[in-house]
């Protein structure tokens, strides 16, 4: 499942694409890292992106590429168990713990640190 | 007092009776650390938010500026104020403070000049013999208003400023050894850029106009005027305003400055150069009007400049409206401007 | 458009295009190669980090495929303490994508959105503006994935 090596590179080239994305266009960060969602969810429905994880490991699920994938494969698992309502219901399955871990800590920054400017 | 083209002329004259400044730690820490009045090391200026810091700092700029003057809030006429927060309220909260009748004034960061300008029209007409003007600005304040929040991680572009951290106050009176001999307003301009991360190329075609009218408008030849500082054009509006000028027929490179260039070293890390109401404020202030106290230069044309757009303006995609207001200041001992041509 | 605007708009049009010309050639470029670098090395190393903290835990009984689950929560745990400690936007200034790009981003994102409100209430601040840089991410990463996930259902 990936090793340290072609983690550093996949993940390094990523990150590299999403670079060029920013200094080339006119785009924000949040456009890029929206955009690279999207790539994520369109490279897993075409069944990319699991062989990708396979190679690189970390390297393909630290990038935020990796929510696409992840909300993906959670509502498309659900959705042959129960049918079209796990797309809906499934959606989070796999995701959640990135999604709550960021609430809650950042919440808890929010209580304990004060922005330094 | 007569009006020709854009352009105001004092001939009372009104007279900087006194003037001070506040600011940041980064600013503090600049090439003009020891010329301000007063230099915080935090941030939040002691306060708890941000936005109360930069509070605090207008008043105590207001504080130190009357106390040089010789005067007290009760014998002051009219404050104007202006700032960069929404509705302008680092100055209606200082107004609060002071027992002075207000006008609060927006021109993003060319504040400085119409405070001036308009304070000099007040006294040179007779209204007031006493205008207080403040203005300054707060870069997180900015930041987490204008862009992002201060903590998040975003690479600035080349061309991005910085917006500085402090306050300016200025008395304009009838006593003081620097006069303030003209003011030309300027006219909006907006050439099509979007980008708030390049205001300095956005605000340029502004500065440019206002520096060209001023001398068609006065007469004046170049080699009168000892210095021009426009406000916060940065390193890279610095060098499209000198283009455009040149085309104009107007070569000042070897008597122009940028504040928004002057304000930080070049390794503390605010790419094009500082921006910001307090920019040109804290830098002419403190620098320039040394310098003519110190009769280093005799007459000083500073040109604040100012981008009019809003985080709303930008995200709906319309370009970034500029103003650039001129005030002509000449040291009292350096012989007097005439105005009998106009 | 009346006639007047339009020539207006023509008048300006040119305007643009020749201030354009003055500009154009002094605009500063971003130092491509440098940030190209430090985005492949910063990126490729947080997610060395991440196999690294993920080969703990399946050290510590997780199964391989159960591992991923508290490794991204802990890269999230620490990039909302770096947000906290002030020093994730100082590494971003240097390392660009390769700090936003994989999740650290979306925890800064999050967690400097949250702090900076904090002065506005619990609610309405921290609560209320939490999402307002990485909302996005979630809104397409579902949107897309609804579309992708119905197709593929159907």
């Amino acid at each position: 499942m990936g090793t340290y090596l072609t983690a550093f590179l996949v993940g390094g080239l990523i990150c590299l694409v999403g670079q060029l994305l920013l200094d080339l266009t006119p785009l924000t960060p949040a456009h890029v890292l929206s955009g690279m969602v999207v790539a994520g969810a369109v490279l897993s429905g075409l069944g990319l992106y699991e062989p990708l994880v396979q190679f690189a490991g970390a390297g393909a699920t630290v990038p935020i590429s990796s929510f696409g994938d992840a909300l993906v494969k959670g509502a498309v698992a659900e959705a042959e168990r129960s049918g079209i309502i796990g797309i809906l219901t499934g959606m989070f399955k796999l995701t959640s713990s990135g999604i709550t871990a960021a609430i809650v800590f950042g919440f808890f920054a929010a209580l304990v640190f004060k922005p330094r400017g | 007092m007569k009006k020709r083209g854009q352009t105001l002329f004092f001939d009372k004259p009104p007279r900087v009776q006194g003037a001070a400044t506040v600011v940041g730690p980064k600013e503090g820490l600049g090439p003009f650390g020891l010329d301000f009045d007063k230099v915080h090391q935090d941030v939040r200026a002691g306060e708890n938010s941000f936005e109360r810091g930069e509070r605090r700092m207008f008043l105590e700029a207001a504080q130190l500026a009357m106390q040089k003057a010789g005067v007290t809030d009760r014998e002051v006429d009219f404050l104007l104020a202006g700032d960069l927060l929404n509705q302008i309220i680092s100055s209606g909260f200082v107004a609060r403070e002071l027992n002075i009748p207000y006008f609060g004034l927006y021109g993003a960061c060319s504040t400085f000049g119409e405070t001036v300008a308009l304070g000099a029209a007040l006294v040179d007409a007779g209204f007031a013999c006493t205008v207080l003007g403040i203005t300054g600005s707060h870069n997180c304040g900015a930041e987490r208003q204008y862009r992002y929040p201060t903590e998040y991680g975003v690479q600035r572009p080349a061309t991005a400023q910085w917006t500085a951290t402090g306050a300016g106050a200025v008395v304009v009176g009838l006593e003081g050894d620097i006069l303030v001999r003209a003011a030309t307003i300027g006219k909006v301009h907006d050439l099509g850029i979007k980008d708030p991360f390049n205001m300095g190329t956005a605000m340029a075609p502004a500065a440019a106009d206002t520096i060209y009218q001023h001398f068609r408008d006065t007469g004046l030849e170049l080699k009168q005027v000892d210095l021009i500082a426009t406000g916060d054009l940065g390193m890279v509006g610095r060098e499209a305003n000198l283009a455009l000028l040149e085309r104009q027929g107007l070569d000042i490179g070897d008597r122009y400055l940028d504040c928004g260039v002057m304000l930080y070293y070049s390794h503390q890390q605010v790419e094009a150069g500082a921006s910001g109401c307090a920019c040109s404020a804290v830098v002419t202030i403190a620098h320039l009007f040394k310098r003519l106290r110190e009769g280093d230069l005799r007459r000083i044309l500073v040109v604040p400049t100012g981008a009019l757009h809003s985080p709303t303006s930008y995200l709906q995609g319309d370009s970034i409206p500029c103003i650039a207001q001129a005030i002509l200041f000449e040291a009292a001992k350096g012989g007097e401007t005439k105005w009998a041509h106009i | 458009m009346t006639r007047h605007a339009e020539l207006e708009k023509k008048q300006a049009e040119g305007k643009i295009g020749e201030y354009k010309s003055i500009y154009g050639p002094k605009q500063p470029k971003p130092p491509l190669a440098k940030n190209l670098f430090y985005a492949f090395v910063v990126g490729g190393l947080i997610c060395v980090l991440g196999q690294f903290i993920k080969n703990i835990f399946i050290g510590l009984g997780f199964a391989p495929e159960q591992a991923g689950n508290p490794t991204v929560a802990t890269v999230i745990f620490l990039a909302s303490l770096a947000t906290g400690l002030g020093v994730f936007d100082n590494l971003a200034r240097v390392a660009g994508a390769g700090t936003a790009v994989p999740v650290t981003g979306f925890a800064n994102a999050i967690t400097a959105a949250a702090m900076e409100f904090r002065r506005e209430g619990l609610v309405l601040g921290v609560g209320g503006k939490m999402f307002s840089l990485a909302g996005s991410v979630i809104v397409f990463g579902v949107v897309s994935a609804f579309i992708v996930g119905l197709l593929s259902a159907l």
